[in-house]
């Protein structure tokens, strides 16, 4: 199946901001997380189709991911 | 019109009274600079220092500014911001909360911080700048750390919150604090490039926005530091945010965040 990966902020550096990936049927959020190489600990929000999900959502062909990095500097 | 309204009346000039003509009708009358601001506003004068606030404020929400409070959590990089905003909008009290005092790496983007007053608690150095700015403004310095236990306390009596921290923990207790004691907060964070804004009101809670996918987590600041760009802009929009939940008006980011990268001047808008 399809997902379009969408990473955001520092996500970003040294990798895709936008990407159409392949990964095989039942792959969750947390599969594209690891595939991409982010540590879960500095992700906040996810969303797909800009619906909030965690990271045991399984995805389906042809859905959208974002991602954004948890941020608390002040 | 009482001795007062006729005195400062007679000093209007174009609808507006000079902070010399504010002053010395303070010190004839025996009242506060605020309270001649006040009555200044009553009678639909201006004063003048908010001249180029009229267009955009009407003088009942310059009026509503004098007498409403903005508790500041933090006064660092946003917080520095913030304060200063805030004493020239003309918000008439200002809580301002932050344990710190000022050290040689907040001088690259804490706009209250300078080579004179490294060492100085950041509260004391922020009641000293208002004051030099708008002497209706009253900063109360609280030299203490935001927490579960004394947050209700502090928050007393504030009309609105402006959340300035530098740590995520911190902050999910200021969102739960201010839902349960229904005061308005303008929630704001930055790391690097980037930044993020959302206001919550009562019933509409935000912690999902700054809960972690694993726990344990750490905010991107750790490893992208803070440049002095950022703060300014996410404060900014912070204050206007503030503005807007005390006087009632426009649209806030209540129900959504808004998200900034400035590396590549993007805005990108998150539905909770």
């Amino acid at each position: 199946m399809q997902v379009t990966v969408k990473l955001f902020a520092s996500f970003r550096t040294g990798r895709a901001p936008i990407e159409l990936c392949e990964y095989p049927d039942g792959a969750t959020v947390a599969d594209v997380v690891a595939d991409k190489g982010i540590p879960a600990g500095e992700i906040s929000i996810m969303l797909v189709d800009s619906c909030h999900v965690n990271l045991d959502r399984i995805l389906a062909d042809g859905e959208i991911l974002a991602i954004f990095p948890l941020l608390g500097g002040g | 019109m009482g001795r007062l309204g006729t005195y400062l009346t007679g000093l209007a000039i174009d609808g507006f009274i000079s902070g010399s003509s504010q002053l010395e009708a303070a010190l004839r009358f025996d009242l506060t600079f605020a309270e001649v601001e006040a009555e200044i506003l009553e009678l639909g004068f201006w004063p003048a220092r908010y001249q180029r606030n009229r267009q955009s404020i009407t003088c009942e929400g310059q009026l509503d500014l004098l007498r409403n409070t903005a508790a500041v959590i933090g006064c660092g990089g946003l917080g520095g911001y913030v304060i200063e905003e805030l004493a020239r909008l003309g918000v008439g009290r200002i809580v301002a909360i932050d344990p710190d005092v000022f050290e040689e790496h907040n001088l690259n983007r804490q706009l209250l911080a300078t080579l004179g007053n490294l060492g100085e608690y950041k509260v004391t150095a922020a009641a000293r700048r208002v004051r030099g700015i708008n002497p209706v403004v009253v900063l109360v310095p609280h030299r203490t750390a935001f927490s579960a236990e004394n947050g209700r306390e502090l928050l007393a009596g504030a009309t609105v919150v402006v959340d300035g921290l530098d740590n995520i923990a911190t902050r999910v207790e200021l969102i739960g604090i201010c839902g349960e004691l229904g005061i308005p907060l303008v929630h704001g964070a930055i790391a690097g490039w980037y930044g993020q804004v959302a206001t919550q009101v009562t019933g509409d809670g935000i912690s999902r926005l700054l809960s972690c996918a694993e726990a344990g987590g750490r905010g991107a600041e750790t490893l992208l530091g803070n440049p002095p760009f950022t703060p300014a802009v996410v404060a900014s929009l912070q204050v206007a945010e503030a503005c807007k939940a005390i006087l009632a008006q426009g649209k806030t980011a209540s129900g959504r965040m808004q998200t900034l990268n400035r590396l590549e001047m993007e805005f990108e808008e998150i539905r909770l």
